[in-house]
């Protein structure tokens, strides 16, 4: 890791991670966001729920993390940021703790447009709890309770966040890392909520179960599924089936109409 | 230590004021500067007078989207350095327990307010229960210290909100004011003094967030003061280090959050006698219940009858020694309730004393005429 970004990690502590995961690069991506804005990470509070991406901040991260329970993370941030607006508040948990259990916080945080950083770090499945189906699994998927391939749509997060009226909204993958860098650091210099749906493929829980057997395949997989926004403009919709599509969905401009 | 005498929020006096009213005051008096909350039945008072006086005091009051938010900012805001409060009752109190757990085992000073009404479930709204006595302490998984107070009064609504957050200030554990609806919309005269006692909670830099003070209650850091905090609900080390999976690490950690309330309980247990002296038959009671109670328990001393009183303050943790004692000298023991025996039960746990519940469950209060009924039959 970077010699300026050394500093951000808590000394001693040894990655839950598994091999090859890509919440692996996410600590490092978000450190590096927060490096290179300069800030004072004693002036942070990085709050999260359950599950693997959870644990990104904590204990990862060398500031105040609050690990709360399931789907609670945004309320938990709420009270913090509310009573002390001068710590800059970053949420970091997964699909199914953001969205199913903890979808409701989401929405109306969004509402509110509370001067939230929000990452969603979508390995689109219960990591932690052994490969489940979440409300982000892609219609077809595999997974441990969905044997016959995932029937139910998933979520589209960020037009669901955005309609509820987040101030900045995006959605990056980890194999887009100056991109996403970039995106977090908007996100942290916005005022009001903002959102950033990282994809971040599990090979474990997802890949394995899907024909696709080691990290760099999985994450090959869902490389090539992402498309810029600009590049997915005037493509059909049978075209854009399976795709996902990246970029910046609200900018602050949000709030002005 | 970290007692400090204030000046009360409101001017010295007497004011007419209902028992929300007097919790709502009560927790500004206290230093609360965070609220957040959701409206129901008989609580919302709280909340809205909050909403008003907030402006005037500078906290900080947010309606949230249902009670596991409320009760989620509140742990959040209590981590920032707020003394911070939610008011509820019964179905939004089911929804907050593992908020609950998460404040025990993460040590967070956090009151809640429960305006108990009539249950199970969403029973009747607008009627008076008091079955939420078991839930308080038992409500979320695995054992935990939680401090509950059954205040009687207007009065005791401000002066027993008060004293909940000097208590988790003092003991870093959620404290429950399981209030009655009937005390929460009783209106009556309540008086403010010009300066009471606060405790606002320890702290002392670079030292273990969940290590064993003194006492077993360990100094609290605020978010943004560099201490670098971790706060999880899991098991965890003196510096909030996650062990899950260390035998030694959770078995200390359990224990030392048992001990710092059961060890301290002399400090926390508040009760009182009610002619106990002599009496041969000695009503428990507690909360708006002791109210009837004593009016009965006065009504049969002018005829003569041994009959006495204690009134429990204190509910959680329970006044086992004060019962033990209790139960060596009376004949009888009494204990009129609104649930279906959910302190007898308690009581019957620490004495072999002849025990006689009495279970109203109705959604009205225990009339006066009722336990004077029962302790003639009794006597």
């Amino acid at each position: 890791m970077a010699g300026d970004m050394e500093e951000y990690l808590r000394p001693g502590v040894r990655t839950p991670f598994c091999p090859g995961c890509a919440d692996r690069i996410l600590v490092r991506l978000i450190l590096r966001a927060i490096a290179e804005l300069k800030i004072d990470i004693d002036r942070m509070l990085f709050v999260s729920g359950i599950g693997c991406a959870a644990w990104i901040p904590s204990p990862h991260f060398n500031a105040d993390t609050l690990h709360t329970l399931h789907g609670r993370a945004i309320a938990f941030a709420t009270g913090a940021k509310l009573f002390n607006p001068e710590l800059i508040t970053m949420v970091v948990s997964g699909d199914g703790d953001l969205a199913a259990i903890g979808g409701n916080h989401l929405i109306h945080a969004a509402r509110r447009n509370t001067d939230l950083t929000v990452i969603c770090v979508n390995n689109m499945v219960y990591g932690m709890t052994g490969g489940q189906v979440s409300p982000a699994t892609p219609m077809g998927i595999f997974t441990s309770t969905t044997v016959e391939g995932n029937r139910e749509r998933p979520f589209d997060l960020c037009k669901l966040v955005a309609a509820a009226g987040a101030e900045y909204v995006a959605r990056y993958s980890v194999s887009q890392p100056d991109t996403l860098v970039s995106s977090i650091k908007r996100g942290l210099e916005t005022p009001g909520f903002s959102f950033i749906e990282v994809i971040s493929p599990c090979h474990i829980q997802f890949g394995r179960r899907n024909r696709l057997d080691t990290a760099a395949e999985t994450l090959r997989f869902f490389a090539g599924k992402c498309l810029m926004k600009d590049e997915a403009e005037g493509l059909s919709p049978e075209e854009l089936r399976d795709k996902i599509i990246t970029g910046e969905f609200s900018n602050g401009r949000n709030q002005a109409d | 230590m970290a007692w400090k005498e204030v000046r009360s929020a409101l001017p010295a006096g007497n004011y007419y004021y209902s028992g929300n009213e007097a919790a709502a005051e009560g927790a500004i008096a206290a230093g609360c500067r965070y609220y957040a909350g959701y409206p129901i039945t008989p609580s919302s008072e709280i909340m809205e007078w909050i909403a008003v006086r907030f402006r005037e005091v500078g906290g900080v009051f947010i309606q949230m989207e249902d009670e596991i938010a409320s009760l989620s900012s509140v742990i959040g805001a209590s981590w920032a350095g707020a003394k911070a409060m939610t008011a509820t009752s019964g179905p939004g109190f089911s929804l907050m327990q593992e908020g609950i757990g998460y404040a025990a085992m993460t040590e967070t000073p956090i009151v809640i307010v429960d305006i108990q009404r009539a249950g199970p479930a969403t029973g009747q709204a607008t009627r008076v229960g008091g079955g939420d006595i078991m839930q308080a302490k038992w409500g979320s998984q695995g054992d935990y210290p939680v401090i509950a107070i059954s205040p009687w009064s207007v009065q005791e609504m401000y002066d027993q909100t008060i004293n909940a957050f000097n208590l988790a200030e003092r003991y870093r554990v959620p404290v429950i004011l399981l209030a009655e609806q009937a005390v929460g919309h009783l209106r009556e005269r309540m008086n403010v003094v010009e300066k009471i006692a606060i405790f606002n909670r320890r702290k002392e830099k670079g030292a273990a967030p969940f290590g064993a003070g003194d006492d077993g209650v360990p100094p609290m850091p605020a978010f943004g003061e560099g201490e670098k905090l971790l706060v999880t609900g899991s098991s965890h080390d003196d510096y909030g280090l996650r062990k899950v999976a260390d035998p030694l690490v959770q078995a200390r950690l359990t224990a030392r959050l048992h001990n710092k309330i059961v060890n301290n309980r002399e400090e926390i247990i508040q009760h009182e006698d009610y002619y106990a002296e002599d009496a041969d038959v000695i009503v428990i009671a507690y909360g708006f219940t002791a109210r009837s109670s004593l009016f009965a328990v006065e009504a049969m001393r002018r005829e003569g009858k041994r009959v006495g009183m204690i009134r429990l303050k204190t509910i959680w943790p329970f006044a086992d020694s004060l019962i033990r004692d209790v139960g060596s000298r009376a004949k009888k023991i009494f204990v009129p309730e609104m649930n279906r025996g959910q302190v007898a039960g308690e009581v019957m746990k620490y004495t072999c004393c002849d025990i006689i519940p009495y279970n109203q469950t109705d959604g009205e209060v225990i009339h006066p005429n009722t336990i004077m009924g029962e302790l003639r039959r009794l006597l």
